[in-house]
C-alpha cells in the first residue's frame, strides 16, 4: 500500500533549535532514507524550498494572477515528504514514528494513503 | 518461435532452471541472480537466432557460468582459490521438478507479504524486477531492493534446499496459496489507484495455481484455489463498463462471463468437494460456482450461498465472511436480517469504518427503502475507501439517492 508521509515544518520552531539539534534532524532523515532503501519500502522523497519563496497563482477572467507567499497563512507550512510502498497503515505509522520531526513539539507529520498515481509510477 | 512464445517458454523453465542450479551449487540468492541474468540473455538471443535445441540445457548452462563468474570475482577480490570455481559445468540436468521447493522458499515464513509476492513472482514466475516493480506500481529500483533484502533473510534464517515434512509442510502450503490469492487479488482489484484490473497479475496467478495443482492434485484447498482464481477470473469482461466503472455481480451481463474458465472451475470444484476437509478455498469456490451456476442473478440459489457462508464462517472466522453472510441472509430472509447481522461487526475495531461494511449496509438500507440512510452510508462507504473504480460506484449509487 502506498502512503504519502508528509512533514509540516514550522520555521520558528526550526529557527529555535540549536545547530546541534538541526544536524541531528539531518543525520536522522539520512538514516531514515538509507533504511527505507535497503528495505525496499521507499518511493521517492522531497524537500520544498522555503515557504517564503512559494507563488501562488490563480486565473481570474482568463488571465493568471500570481502573488508572494504561501497560499495559507499559518504557523506550519509543507516542508516536504516521503512516498513510501509498504505492507499496511499499521508499518506506514510505525516508519512515521522514526521521523525525527516527529519527535519535535511544534512539527507535524502525517499520514495518508494514496489514492491514485501517474508518471513516476508507470502501468 | 514468436517472441510471446519464447517468453511463455522461458517463464516455464524459469523454475526449473532455478532448482537445478541450487541442486548443485547451494546458495539460492546467487543462484536466483544468475538465472535472472540467463533468462535476459536467451530472450535476446533467441529472438534472433532461435530457440536451442535443448532450451533447458542452455539455460542452466549460462546460469552456471554466471554464477562461477560471480563466485570467481568475488574470490579473486578476496584473494583466494576456490575448487568450486573450476568446476566443468554438464550440459546435463536432473530432471527433477523444484517448483514447489523454490515455492516454499520464497513464501519462507520470515519475508512480509510484499516480499513474498515479489520474490515468488521473479524466482518462479520468472517475471523481470521491472516487470514486477510495473505491475505493482513501484520504481525497479524499490523492488529490486525488496527482492535483494527477501533473499538475505531466506540465507539468514539458513532454510535448506528441500520440502518440509509433515505439519510444517502444511503450514509452509498455507503460506504458498495465501501468496498465491495475494497476487491474484492484486491483480482482480488494485488495493488503490484508478485501475480496477491488473490482468496480468491474475493471469500469472493462476500459472502458478496450476503450477501447484499440476504437483498436489490430491489437495483440496489447492483445487479450490485454483477453482476459486478461474471462476473470479471468468467474470472479468462483465465486471467493468467500457469507460472502466465498476458493475456489480447482480447487474453483470452473465453472457460476458468466460465459459471455459466457468466449466474448468466447476469441474474442480466438484473434485475438491469429494476431500475429506473442507478448507476456505475449497468453500469460497463453492460460492464462486453457486454464482456462476446462475444463468440470471434471480436465479441465485442463495439459500445453498448463505449455507456456504455459514461453514467458511465456522471454519474459518472473519468478519468479511460475516459480511458477505449478510448479503446472502438479507436474499433469503430479507434486508432486516441481513442489517441486524452487520450490526454485530461495529464493535469489530477492523470493521469499525470499513468501506465494505459502510457500502454493505448502505445496499441493505437500500432495499428497506431507508433512502436518507442509504444515501449516507454510500458518500462514508465512498470516501473510506482507497479505490478510484470503487469509489465512481458508491458515488453514482449516492447520487441516485441524493434528498
Amino acid at each position: 500500500m502506498k502512503f504519502l508521509i508528509s512533514m509540516h515544518i514550522n520555521p520558528a520552531v526550526l529557527d529555535a533549535l540549536t545547530d546541534e539539534e538541526k544536524a541531528a534532524i539531518g543525520a536522522g532523515h539520512g538514516k531514515f532514507i538509507e533504511a527505507l532503501k535497503n528495505s525496499g519500502e521507499l518511493i521517492t522523497t522531497q524537500a520544498l524550498a522555503d515557504p517564503s519563496q512559494a507563488a501562488v497563482v490563480s486565473v481570474r477572467n482568463g488571465q493568471p494572477v500570481v502573488t508572494d507567499g504561501p497560499f495559507l497563512e499559518a504557523k506550519e507550512y509543507l516542508g516536504g515528504f516521503y512516498l513510501i510502498d509498504c505492507e499496511n497503515k499499521e508499518r506506514a505509522i510505525e516508519l512515521a514514528a522514526q521521523i525525527p520531526d516527529s519527535a519535535i513539539e511544534g512539527l507535524g507529520v502525517e499520514v495518508r494513503q494514496v489514492m491514485f498515481a501517474d508518471g513516476l509510477l508507470e502501468a | 518461435m514468436t517472441a510471446p512464445a519464447i517468453e511463455d517458454l522461458l517463464r516455464e523453465l524459469t523454475p526449473q532452471v532455478l532448482g537445478a542450479l541450487v541442486r548443485r551449487h547451494g546458495q539460492f540468492e546467487g543462484c536466483e541472480d544468475a538465472v535472472q541474468e540467463a533468462v535476459l540473455a536467451a530472450t535476446v538471443q533467441w529472438t534472433a537466432e532461435g530457440v536451442p535445441d535443448n532450451p533447458r540445457g542452455w539455460l542452466v548452462a549460462v546460469a552456471s557460468r554466471r554464477l562461477i563468474d560471480q563466485m570467481r570475482s568475488d574470490h579473486a577480490r578476496r584473494e583466494r582459490e576456490s575448487a568450486m570455481a573450476a568446476e566443468v559445468v554438464p550440459e546435463d540436468v536432473p530432471d527433477t521438478d523444484d517448483t514447489l521447493v523454490l515455492l516454499f522458499l520464497c513464501c519462507h515464513p520470515t519475508l512480509t507479504a510484499a516480499s513474498q509476492t515479489a520474490l515468488t513472482l521473479r524466482a518462479v514466475g520468472g517475471l523481470t524486477t521491472a516487470e514486477i516493480a510495473r505491475a505493482f506500481l513501484v520504481p525497479e529500483a524499490t523492488m529490486a531492493a525488496r527482492i535483494s533484502r527477501a533473499k538475505q533473510r531466506i540465507k539468514a534464517a539458513g532454510s535448506s534446499f528441500s520440502l518440509p515434512d509433515g505439519a510444517e509442510r502444511e503450514e509452509r502450503l498455507r503460506v504458498v496459496l495465501h501468496v498465491l490469492y495475494l497476487i491474484f487479488n492484486e491483480g482482480y482489484t488494485a488495493s488503490s489507484g484508478s485501475e480496477l484490473h491488473r490482468a496480468d497479475l491474475a493471469r500469472e496467478a493462476i500459472r502458478l495455481a496450476r503450477m501447484v495443482h499440476a504437483q498436489l492434485p490430491e489437495d483440496g484447498e489447492v483445487s479450490g484455489l485454483l477453482a476459486l482464481m478461474l471462476l473470479t477470473h471468468a467474470r472479468q469482461k462483465a465486471r467493468t463498463t467500457a469507460a472502466g466503472d465498476l458493475v456489480p455481480l447482480d447487474e453483470q451481463d452473465r453472457t460476458k462471463w468466460d465459459r471455459g474458465l466457468i466449466d474448468e472451475g466447476m469441474e474442480l470444484v466438484k473434485a475438491s468437494l469429494a476431500c475429506p476437509a473442507l478448507g476456505p478455498y475449497q468453500l469460497q469456490a463453492a460460492i464462486a460456482a453457486t454464482h456462476a451456476d446462475a444463468a440470471a442473478a434471480g436465479e441465485t440459489n442463495w439459500p445453498q450461498v448463505h449455507a456456504l457462508y455459514l461453514i467458511l464462517e465456522r471454519i474459518s472466522p472473519n468478519p468479511m465472511v460475516t459480511l458477505n453472510r449478510a448479503i446472502a441472509l438479507a436474499e433469503t430472509e430479507g434486508p432486516p436480517a441481513g442489517l441486524a447481522l452487520l450490526s454485530a461487526l461495529d464493535s469489530d475495531e477492523r470493521m469499525a469504518g470499513h468501506h465494505r461494511l459502510l457500502s454493505v449496509r448502505a445496499h441493505l438500507l437500500e432495499k428497506t427503502g431507508d433512502t436518507a440512510a442509504a444515501y449516507e452510508h454510500y458518500r462514508r462507504a465512498a470516501k473510506a475507501t482507497a479505490s478510484m473504480a470503487e469509489q465512481r460506484y458508491l458515488e453514482s449509487r449516492a447520487s441516485r439517492l441524493r434528498p
